[in-house]
């Protein structure tokens, strides 16, 4: 058993960069601890695109996948690094073989596995899934729902490793299981073993948002500067075998590991600090703390675990209708009270549309903050601003209203005040989501190796 | 002319934020720069003073959590998305701006405290 091993994640959602890799593998291959590189790509509804591709002809993985993948794969399999991504989306398996088919394009052999079972429309109807979901969550259509998938836990990405993947490909698994299943490979913790596996769920969670932990998502000149930002290094963990973790990133690259930075993504996206619910354990982070130990070297402690919800969480997305946006742009003396009448005439007429929801900005004096009932954009003065973006946000469930709502902002460029431009619009198909929680069991979560080519 | 005994600054010249969302709720995680300001964020950033910072988009609960360890207040606050990513019609419909606005919060720093404030306050080593 190794005492140590180290992780890297070069991707925290799908629009992630594709230069993060190189570094990384290059880092880890030099130092030569055991190491691991995990991506993670699937946002709430980037699954359910996915799905949406795959029934159209598409393939079902990350369209990006080869893009993620391709400037790695030398580097790790020289290297013995084995690869940990959801990149599979609504089809590891495709995934799987598209990955085979790239090596053999390298020239290369890999040993591929894709994990599954996240996919609840395998095994069960829409109907019943629907009845899984609590009704403070909505309660979709059935006939609407467009993909339904559990969080998966380590356990078969670990299997995965054990069974000699130098590729793992996943769909839908808690992100920190990305990073949690090649340490119960490496080290041999017991599916009970709650103080270790909140330890590693504590390290994929700091790397599972990639740049968000090295400076990403944190730098504010003057006060929080984060040097060579433009080419910002993305995250690795070393993890003891009895859960000791220092977080950094590879010499050389830009970007900064700081106590605050470290402090900043242990919170991220977290409500009751005391209970952070994964499939394979319940973190307690409220008693860690941070320190630096080094340049761009956080080591972080405290962590505690307490037993694993006896349900696991899926992701139910729904067609949720139609989205539009239309802006127009005004400038000059006078722009915030031009755009101010704009959103006063688009008010008046898109009230007379049935079935939609409406929402204005004025971008330059109340957008980013502002609500749906246009409250904080009253009350906001642009002070002197002269050059504003009116916004309208449109949804509904008829396309053609959401259309013709949209087609009002345009209409503004001959018939409403002077001096509008710019005019952009766009229409796209809404994808609604609801949490649902079902018994274990009910999951048929399988490792499927691929045939050597 | 006698000095005031405390000024308004806004929170963040003491602290940073992190925003992030889960469906329609939104949790701003707050931290002070220096551990010694952290009681004053602790006395002041109070449930009620986040509610009234975020009362145009009229939340349905706020929840405070404190982790003394990271200088950090956790705040959670319900059905303040607009619907939350899928469905919201704003602009940022994550809400990742949204640090931002509790940033703006003015608070009352003792004179002691508040020397310096033109410039953000970084943590000391």
């Amino acid at each position: 058993m190794p005492a140590q091993i180290l992780v890297g994640c070069p991707a925290g959602f799908a629009g992630d960069r594709f230069d993060a890799g190189p570094p990384l593998v290059a880092a880890m291959a030099r130092d030569g601890r055991p190491a691991y590189l995990m991506y993670e790509t699937l946002g709430e509804r980037t699954l359910a695109l996915a799905q949406q591709r795959q029934r159209a002809g598409a393939p079902g993985y990350l369209p990006d996948l080869e893009g993620f993948v391709a400037p790695v794969l030398a580097g790790c399999l020289d290297a013995g690094i084995p690869i940990v991504g959801n990149f599979g989306a609504a089809d590891p398996l495709g995934a799987a073989r598209r990955l085979q088919e790239l090596c053999a394009s390298a020239g290369r052999t890999a040993r591929i596995a894709a994990l599954l079972g996240d996919d609840l429309l395998e095994t069960m109807g829409p109907a019943e899934i629907c009845r899984l979901i609590p009704e403070d969550e909505g309660a979709p259509d059935p006939a609407r729902i467009v993909a339904a998938n559990a969080y998966l836990g380590a356990r078969g990405i670990a299997e995965a490793l054990a069974g000699g993947a130098q590729i793992v490909v996943t769909g839908r698994v808690a992100d920190p299981a990305l990073a949690l299943g090649p340490m119960l490979h490496a080290f041999g913790w017991a599916g009970d073993d709650w103080a270790h596996l909140a330890a590693g769920t504590m390290a994929g969670h700091l790397l599972e948002c990639g740049a968000q932990v090295t400076g990403g998502y944190f730098m504010d000149p003057g006060c929080k500067d984060v040097p060579d930002p433009a080419d910002i290094g993305y995250p690795m963990a070393e993890i003891d075998a009895d859960g000791g973790l220092v977080v950094t990133k590879p010499e050389g690259t830009g970007g900064l590991v700081s106590a605050a930075t470290v402090r900043e993504q242990l919170l991220y996206e977290m409500h009751d600090p005391a209970g952070y619910l994964t499939p394979d354990v319940v973190l307690d982070i409220s008693g860690v703390t941070v320190h630096e130990c080094g340049p761009d070297r956080v080591r972080v402690e405290g962590s505690r675990g307490r037993p694993r919800p006896a349900t696991l969480k899926a992701t139910v997305c729904y067609d949720g209708g139609w989205h539009g946006e239309g802006e127009i742009s005004y400038a000059g003396p006078n722009a915030e009270a031009r755009g101010r009448l704009a959103i006063d005439i688009l008010a008046t007429r898109l009230a007379r549309i049935p079935g939609i929801r409406t929402h204005f900005d004025l971008v330059g004096v109340s957008s980013v903050f502002n609500d749906d009932a246009g409250r904080h954009l009253a009350a906001a003065r642009g002070r002197g601003v002269d050059d504003v973006r009116v916004r309208a946000g449109v949804s509904g469930d008829d396309r053609e209203a959401v259309q013709r709502a949209v087609r009002e902002v345009e209409s503004l460029y001959t018939a409403g005040p002077a001096g509008g431009g710019g005019v952009r619009l766009a229409v796209t198909p809404l994808l609604a989501s609801a949490s649902a929680y079902l018994p274990r069991e009910a999951v048929r979560e399988r490792v499927q190796f691929l045939d050597p080519p | 002319m006698s000095a005031p005994a405390t000024t308004r600054v806004p929170l963040y010249r003491l602290a940073h934020a992190r925003a992030g969302d889960k469906g329609n709720r939104l949790n701003v995680a707050l931290f002070a720069y220096r551990a010694q300001d952290y009681p004053l964020l602790v006395a002041q950033v109070t449930e009620e003073a986040v509610a009234r910072r975020f009362a145009h988009r009229r939340p349905r609960l706020v929840a405070r959590h404190l982790v003394p360890g990271l200088q950090a207040i956790n705040f959670v606050l319900d059905d303040v998305l607009e619907g939350g990513v899928n469905r919201s019609l704003t602009l940022d419909r994550h809400g990742k701006g949204l640090a931002y606005l509790l940033l703006g919060l003015e608070i009352e720093v003792p004179d002691e405290a508040s020397e310096n404030t033109d410039t953000p306050r970084r943590r000391e080593k």
